[in-house]
């Protein structure tokens, strides 16, 4: 039979520490990709004179629901130019696939470890 | 063991309640989706056109119905609240445990503060419609995370039987508005022959879009943290998972064909409420307060489905020490987990007010995305652990492991969308995930008994 583990106790301070400690972390985590200003957020790409439905070349219904919707054909054409940039960063990409593979294993690995303490605790050693 | 706590008054063991039938299930799980047809997946056709949207919706609705069989058979097994995490425990491992619960806690205390901001923007554009211009948002924001937040305190049934009453009053606004833009005659009110255009970026596009279709489902496998408050897991977690499932699937069926008939797809793409435009539009005023009142229901549901499942998650996290024990109790009289309750409403409040919406959605999403993930891994070892016939079953889901390595497939394809258009948000959300493991393997795992965490009544694992 494994020996059982007894775990230490924790204090009301430490624990009220931990529950922080996490929500710095979310907190962190949220404002880094402020911090980096890299999203790629849709632009708009048009530097022209100042649009016209008929300068749109829209077909009638199209035009015609925009109207309905409020709009003119100057903030219509702010929508229909705004285009995203799909252009992958190759380095990027491996190094994101890196990290989310390494993370996985990194998981399961050490998830398995702590599995078989449990189970030899729970069930006795084979 | 796994169905008790200790409650607030000491040593004594409580349980909670088991009062939900299939209908709870299914108000749990559509109701907090259901929020994602009025608003949110319509940021896929912004990413890869209408159709590209329409392709996104069937692909991940894909996904998501592996979830749903996957969910149905581990969870009608594990009927244990902390749902995934539970699973987690007893087949993976304790830091997969730890992990699959902080995804919980995360993707639904973020999505109930984007839902609460919902509420917010509705009832200031009410008051601008009604005259009153200027509305601060901040006030509702609050009292909307407050009083769910007390209606969970207060015990579960009335909670869920109030989702499923909002929740279906939201599902029938979508099939009347349906009804109303004339389905039967094709170009009297819904113009799809001449707004549908091709795949504005292509394929890249439709994979970009994925990301967002996500919306179209997303919080679908919470039914599970009801397992423990269920009269029959058995029965009722597969009822309610597969039959939400259906009506989500109609659901976004109906919504990609009402909003991509009526209104271009650049406006579409980058519309706040796309259903309520769409009854607008119509110009029949009755169905436009509907679709208000049905936006606003659904925003509602979702939020108060939210805090029933990340309270559920944290509670189970603290009553195995994962997180502190002391939010691993149950309340004596109303036998709900009221510590991990009130914690979660300003974290979700401050969550609403740092005007970080996009990032606080994608790390939803993406705490959901990492959630399926492990499903599949789960789904694999669960069955190779414990093969058929070993250990009672409440459902076995058929096919595997096809819907496992499909899971898988389209989780990798859906970080590949999120990297297209969020990359800088996927790492710093990973990188937040590897710190919280290394504190939780490193530091906290000490304070957790071995053991006592295995608490299913099964024989030993095989191959341990």
């Amino acid at each position: 039979m494994a020996k059982k583990f007894i775990p230490k106790k924790q204090s009301g301070l430490g624990q009220f520490v931990d529950s922080i400690f996490i929500l710095v972390l979310v907190y962190v985590s949220l404002y880094i990709p402020l911090w980096l200003k890299s999203e790629s957020a849709a632009a708009a790409a048009n530097n022209g004179p100042k649009p016209t439905w008929e300068s749109l070349h829209l077909p009638a219904v199209i035009q015609e629901q925009w109207v309905k919707l409020g709009y003119d054909a100057e903030k219509a054409a702010a929508l229909i130019d705004t285009k995203f940039d799909y252009t992958i960063d190759p380095v990027m990409l491996l190094v994101t696939a890196a990290v989310i593979i390494g993370y996985f294993i990194y998981m399961i690995k050490v998830s398995d470890k702590q599995y078989r303490e449990v189970i030899a605790e729970k069930f006795g050693d084979k | 063991m796994s169905t008790s706590a200790a409650s607030a008054t000491g040593g004594e063991r409580i349980t909670m309640l088991k009062v939900l039938n299939p209908f709870h299930i299914w108000a749990l799980g559509v109701g907090i989706v259901l929020v994602g047809e009025f608003m949110g997946w319509n940021f896929s056709v912004a990413k890869g056109g209408a159709y590209g949207s329409l392709i996104a919706c069937w692909v991940i609705g894909l996904l998501y119905t592996c979830v749903a069989m996957i969910d149905s058979e581990v969870t009608s097994t594990v009927a244990a609240a902390g749902g995934q995490y539970t699973q987690a425990k007893h087949i993976i491992g304790p830091l997969m445990a730890f992990n699959v619960g902080l995804y919980l806690v995360m993707a639904y205390t973020m999505l109930e503060a984007a839902d609460a901001l919902v509420v917010g923007d509705l009832m200031k554009s009410g008051a601008e419609a009604l005259g009153y211009a200027g509305l601060d948002t901040k006030p509702f924001v609050v009292l909307t995370i407050a009083f769910l937040a007390w209606l969970n305190y207060r015990g579960v049934f009335m909670t869920l039987t109030l989702n499923f009453v909002i929740t279906l009053f939201a599902f029938f606004a979508i099939l009347v508005l349906f009804l109303v833009t004339d389905p039967v005659h094709p170009g009297a009110v819904l113009k799809h022959s001449e707004l549908l255009t091709d795949l504005p970026y292509g394929w890249i596009g439709v994979i970009a879009s994925l990301q967002f279709g996500m919306w179209y489902y997303l919080g679908i496998e919470g039914t599970c943290q009801a397992a423990e408050e269920v009269r029959s897991a058995g029965r009722a977690i597969p009822l309610g998972t597969m039959g939400g499932m259906m009506t989500l699937l109609v659901a976004a069926s109906l919504t990609w064909y009402i909003c991509s008939g009526l209104m271009p797809w650049q406006y579409l793409g980058q519309a706040v409420t796309p259903l309520y435009d769409a009854a607008s539009l119509i110009g029949n005023t009755k169905v436009q307060v509907l679709l208000f009142i049905g936006t606003m229901f659904s925003a509602i549901a979702s939020a108060n489905g939210c805090i029933n499942d990340a309270a559920r998650a944290w509670f189970s996290l603290g009553r195995d020490r994962y997180m502190p024990v002391w939010f691993g109790a149950i309340h004596p009289r109303y036998r709900t987990p009221y510590r991990s309750i009130i914690f979660l409403i300003p974290i979700a409040v401050s969550f609403a007010f740092t005007g970080l919406l996009d990032q606080v959605i994608t790390f939803s999403i993406l705490s959901g995305l990492l959630g399926y993930t492990f499903m599949s891994i789960n789904m694999v070892k669960f069955r190779k652990k414990w093969p058929l016939n070993s250990i009672k079953r409440g459902y076995i889901h058929p096919f595997h492991p096809i819907p496992a390595i499909t899971l898988f497939i389209l989780c990798s394809a859906v970080y590949f969308a999120t990297f297209l258009g969020y990359g800088a948000s996927l790492l710093s959300i990973m990188a937040f995930y590897i710190v919280a493991s290394l504190w939780f393997t490193f530091r906290r795992y000490q304070f957790v008994k071995r053991g006592d965490q295995f608490t299913m009544p099964w024989p030993r694992p095989k191959g341990y």
